[in-house]
Order: C-alpha cells, then structure tokens, then sequence
C-alpha cells in the first residue's frame, strides 16, 4: 500500500511538469497574431525610420547613402525646423493645461445626474466625433476676414474686426483654440468618470468635517484624481505635440511659417520636397522631445505622490 | 452630551412618503439604537439628524437647539459611516485632524486629542499609516477615531459593523460599549442586526415602514413586544405564530384553541382584551419545549443542535410548523414523533390589528 502511493507521488509532479512546459509554448501561439502586428507596424517601421534618418535617399534610383547624423545637424541649422519645434512647443503649452483646466471645469459642472446633465454631457463630447475636415471648415467660416461670424459680432458690437488666421500672433493660439473646442470631450469623460469613482460616503464625512466646498475640492476630489490628471496631461501632450490636420487645413501653416509644427515640417520634407532621410531626421526628433516631454510628466506625478 | 428631540419628523421623496410622522425623545448619554428591516427608514431617519438628508417636514434640536436649518457641520455631532469614508491620500493622523483643522482648533490641541484616541482605540502606532495599508478593524477604529476626537455632542453609526467578520464583529461590539460607557455621550446606533441592538442598547426603537412600532430597552422589547411585528422581528429563533380561538374560561384568564386543537388558558387578562375573538397566539421556542407529557403532538423535521440548547422543527397535526426547543442533551432526532408542552404564562396574544396582550 504503502509503496504503491508513494510510486504515485512521484509519477504526478513529473508529468505536470510536462504538461505545462509544453502548455506554455501552445499559448504564446495565442498571442503570436498580435506580436507579429506590433512588430511588423511598430518596430520595423521605427527601426527603419531611425535607419532612413541616418542616410541620404534618392527615391528615383531607390540609392541610400549612410550620411551618418548629417541630417541631424542640418536640422540644428535649420531655421525653419527650429521655427516649427517652438510652433510646436507653444501649441502644446496653450492647449495641453487648457485641456486639463476645462475638461475638469466642465465635468465638475456636469457631474451630476438628470437630463439636462446627461444632454450637456452628450453636446460636449458631440463635437469630438467631427472629422478635423469638417471641424477646420465650419471654424474658417467662422473667422473668415469681414463676411465670418466672429466680423459680424465684432462689427455688430462697433468693435474693430480681426482675422486671427491671417495674423502672425494669433493664428497658433486660434489652432489652439479650435483644438481644443473640438476633442475637449475625452478629457471632460476621463475626468467625469475619476469624479464617479470618489465615493459619496467620502464627501458626507466631509461635510461632517465641516469643510467648506474650496477646502473639499482641495483636500478630497484633486488628490483623489491625481492620476486622472496626469493620465489627460499625458495623452494630450503626446496628441497635442503631433498637431497637423488643423494647422494644414486652416492656416497651412502661415502667415509667414508662423503656425507651422513639426509634423507639417516632417510631411512637407518627405513628401512635397522627397528629402525622406531629412524628414525621418525631423520625425526622430519629434520623437525624443515627445518621450522627454511625457518622462517629466510621469517623474512629476510619481514624486507628487510619493510626498 | 446633548439630548436630541424629534418632533413630527417627515420625509418624502415626491409621492414616496418614507417616515410619515416621527416623534421622539432620546435622553443625554442614551444608547440608542434605531432597528428595522431594510428599507424601514431608519438610516434615513439618522441621516435626517446628521443634516446629510434635509427633512420634508417637522424639527430636530440637537441640546434643545433647533438644528433643521444648520449644514452638518454645525450640528455638533459626528458619524461613523458604513464603509468606513476614510480620507484614502491621507494618513490616520491627518483623517483624524482634518475635522478639527476646519474649524480652527490649535495644533497642541488637535494632537492632545489625538493621542488620547489613538491611545483608548490602539491607534497609536497606526497615525503614520494610510487607510490603505489598515485592516478593516483598523480602519473602523480610525473611523470611530476621527468622530471621538471631535468631542460631539452625539455620536451617530450608521451599520458600522456590518462590514467586519463575525469574530471582529463581536469584538467591536464589546468596545463600542466600552466607548460609550467610557465617554457616556450620546449615541445613536443603525442596524439591522438584533443582537447588536439587544446588546448595546439601553433603548431599542424598532421601526417598520417608517413608523415606530415599540421604544423600549432591550428586554421590554423581548418580553412585551408592543405589536406583532416587533414579536416577529426581535428574538432568534423567530417567534412561533399560531392561529388562535378565544373559548369560555372560568376565571379572569383568556382561553384560546390554537390552530392544531390545543386549549391553553394564557396569563393575559380577559379586562385588557375585551371583545376582540380572532387571535393570533404568540410563543417563543424557549416557551414551547418538547415534553414527553406535553399536551401537543407532532413530528419533528429538522433538529438544530446548537450546544448549549437544541431546536427543533415541528409539524403539527394542522400543518403548521413552529420550533420548539429541547433540552441540551435532547436525543431528539429529525423524523421522530414528539409531544410539546406550551408554557401558557409566557403566550402573547396578538388581535387582529397586530396589538399585543401579555401576561400581567
């Protein structure tokens, strides 16, 4: 008896040892469909934009020379490249924290049940679903020079009338601004549903705490959607820094180079001027200012939470 | 330590009348305890003090000041919330000060009252940690804390111990007797469970829909359920109902047949009755105990042996089925044809409107 179950003690682990060494290469096939993709459309295609960076392509003969980082500096030297990295840098910084700002406004505002709530929910997020074709089309009437909206309200109120597109200082923050009117939706959403998350127990002991409604906003909602706000700082600093259809479609990027981004930069490179090495030089650095960029953001919040 | 006064209490929600009209006086340093099913009103009713929940209709004084108007804040009370509320990003320390630093009470102070708390609720070593990284006792104690350093007038609970195991339960249980005896403040307790209402209360208000059914302490409430329903809803096992059928007697008694035929003269006086004849008669299973000479017959179903008691379930000859019980060592068993013995002194009788009648 004894003999016989302790002969089965040690058959059992040996043959589940088996099993699943072999169960856990039949699952990486459950998961080889997606690796194949996200190699074949994300890591080749950066590695082979890196490549293409380093070298001088003639796309008629299909020849690459190697150029080494030659792009680069020709980039440094660049006037208009280093234009369109500070375009690119002050778009992000007037619509990113007015993202943040306003998407938390408005879903502090809306965050409450009933129809009117729910209606206003659904006309602010509405816009998001807009192409950019049509949302730059409906804003170019809008701030069309004498015959626009904005001239008639401008000139109805005796005002003098402005054409912010066709001004150096006010084309970007125009861009921004219609950026922002367009996709504020997914913050305000993002926000609402960190602020749904708060329990209401939470506030009741707060109003028991004697808190006023400042003091509750300060020490009970921000800390407890701190990382819903670094999540919309995030996503919209690395959306934001890709800034193209808007600016290409209201202002192609004038007067004067004044609302053009790197990305237009990078399109109009490859694609108008066919200096494809130069372009993937010009998207390389989109590429680095962007991680550093979000590497801040996530360093910021750790080291907030961590106080 | 502040009395409270509820007088002609209202709540509706549109057409939805929650608590129809409520009157009650609860003493300084009462225990009280508000105890009904779901849904009887009986958190709103304490959300209604708290100021959580405005009232439709009628007053509240907190210390004989009206406080109906007042935000909660202002109310000079504190509350202990089902599921804890604790302040998740801030520590132990800060969730107890943080009541205290809104009214502008000094640093030395906040942190004298804090130690003493931390000291009678074994928070000490805790005041550095986030609620996250407390056990759910922790967390209640620290939720106990943050409402004692406060120094209410009343303390309210709304089910605070419905979220512990049975064993911690129990425990908190003991200390929140302790607290009360230790503070002798003012305390109003939610829940649904009896046996946290018989043992902490000094009073019991049992609601139903709304309504108060009884007030009265924990073993008023037991002997001399007011109504019927308090006589279903207080005691484990639930009270045995049987119809009942009132029949001459020879004295002042009341006599009645039960449903399966047995005649018991009761102890209740056959004055405070007067007419009513459709009864229902009342008996607990400690009342009902299976006795070999006992006049009832039946046949047991199921038998619980619980250690220090048993119980079993009995059908009788008309169908109905009550519980019964047996003597510790009983060899009773499931299937087994017994005789029960009522023990008419301790029979209530229940007229159709649910009033009850007890022994003298």
């Amino acid at each position: 008896m004894s003999t016989a179950i302790s002969s089965a003690a040690v058959e059992r682990p040996r043959k589940a040892r088996g099993g699943t060494a072999f169960s856990h290469w039949g699952n990486a096939l459950f998961v080889l469909p997606f690796v194949a993709m996200y190699v074949m459309l994300l890591i080749v295609p950066v590695i082979r934009g890196f490549w293409l960076s380093l070298h001088e392509i003639d796309l008629l003969s299909g020849d690459a020379e190697y150029v080494a980082f030659t792009n680069f500096a020709n980039l440094w030297a660049d006037e208009f490249f280093r234009g369109a990295v500070g375009n690119t840098f002050y778009f992000v910084l007037l619509s990113v924290p007015a993202f943040v700002t306003l998407g938390l406004l408005l879903a502090l505002a809306l965050n409450r049940p009933g129809r009117t709530g729910a209606a206003l929910r659904a006309i602010f997020f509405g816009s998001s679903v807009l192409s950019v074709t049509i949302v730059t089309l409906v804003w170019r009437l809008v701030l069309m020079p004498d015959k626009g909206l904005l001239a008639n309200i401008m000139g109805g109120l005796g005002l003098q009338t402005i054409a912010p597109l066709s001004s150096e200082t006010m084309a970007l923050p125009a861009v921004a601004f219609v950026t922002v009117w367009w996709i504020i939706g997914l913050p305000m959403m993002l926000f609402l549903a960190a602020l749904q998350q708060i329990p209401q127990e939470v506030y009741e002991a707060a109003a028991m705490d004697n808190a006023s409604r400042w003091r509750t906003f300060w020490s009970i909602t921000l800390p407890s959607i701190k990382r819903t706000v670094a999540l919309v700082a995030i996503i919209e600093v690395i959306m934001q820094f890709q800034i193209f259809g808007q600016v290409q479609l209201m202002t192609g990027g004038g007067p004067n180079n004044s609302s053009r981004p790197i990305v237009q930069f990078i399109y109009e490179a490859g694609f108008r001027q066919w200096a494809l090495g130069y372009s993937a030089a010009a998207a390389q650095v989109l590429f680095a200012l962007m991680l550093i960029g979000v590497a801040i953001q996530v360093w910021v919040a750790r080291r907030r939470e961590a106080d | 330590m502040a009395g409270i006064k509820l007088n002609g209490v209202n709540k509706r929600y549109g057409a939805v009348e929650v608590i129809p009209d409520l009157s009650l006086e609860i003493e300084p340093g009462e225990f009280i305890v508000f105890l009904g099913p779901s849904g009887c009103g009986k958190s709103t009713l304490l959300r209604m003090i708290a100021g959580l929940e405005p009232t439709t209709g009628g007053d509240i004084q907190i210390g004989n000041r009206s406080v109906v108007n007042l935000p909660p804040g202002a109310r000079n009370i504190a509350m202990v919330f089902q599921h804890y509320a604790l302040y998740p990003h801030m520590t132990v320390r800060d969730n107890m000060a943080f009541g205290l630093r809104n009214i502008g009470i000094k640093e030395a102070e906040i942190d004298r009252r804090i130690n003493e708390a931390a000291r009678m609720l074994e928070l000490d070593k805790l005041l550095a940690r986030k609620p996250v990284q407390l056990s759910g006792g922790q967390r209640q104690r620290v939720a106990i804390g943050r409402a004692v350093v406060k120094e209410p007038g009343a303390f309210l609970f709304d089910e605070p111990l419905s979220n512990l195991d049975a064993a911690l339960r129990t425990r908190t249980r003991v200390e929140l007797a302790r607290l009360h005896q230790r503070l002798k403040a003012t305390m109003i307790f939610v829940t649904h469970d009896q046996v946290e209402a018989m043992t902490l209360a000094t009073r019991i208000v049992v609601m139903n829909q709304g309504r108060i059914e009884q007030v009265g302490s924990p073993i008023e409430v037991y002997r001399r359920p007011a109504t019927r329903f308090v006589a279903g809803f207080i005691g484990s096992p639930a009270m045995n109902f049987l119809p009942a059928e009132r029949v001459a007697s020879d004295d002042d008694r009341v006599a009645v047949r039960l449903g399966d035929g047995t005649e018991l003269v009761t102890a209740v006086s056959s004055r405070t009755l007067n007419g009513a004849t459709s009864l229902t008669a009342g008996v607990r299973a400690e009342s009902l105990v299976i006795d070999p000479n006992g006049p009832a017959r039946g046949r047991a179903d199921v038998v619980e042996r619980l250690g220090e008691r048993t119980l079993a379930y009995v059908t009788l000859a008309n169908g109905s089925v009550v519980v019964a019980e047996a003597p510790r060592d009983s060899e009773v068993n499931a299937g087994d044809n017994v005789s029960l013995r009522y023990d008419a002194s301790h029979v209530h009788l229940f007229d159709e409107a649910g009033k009850a009648y007890h022994a003298n």
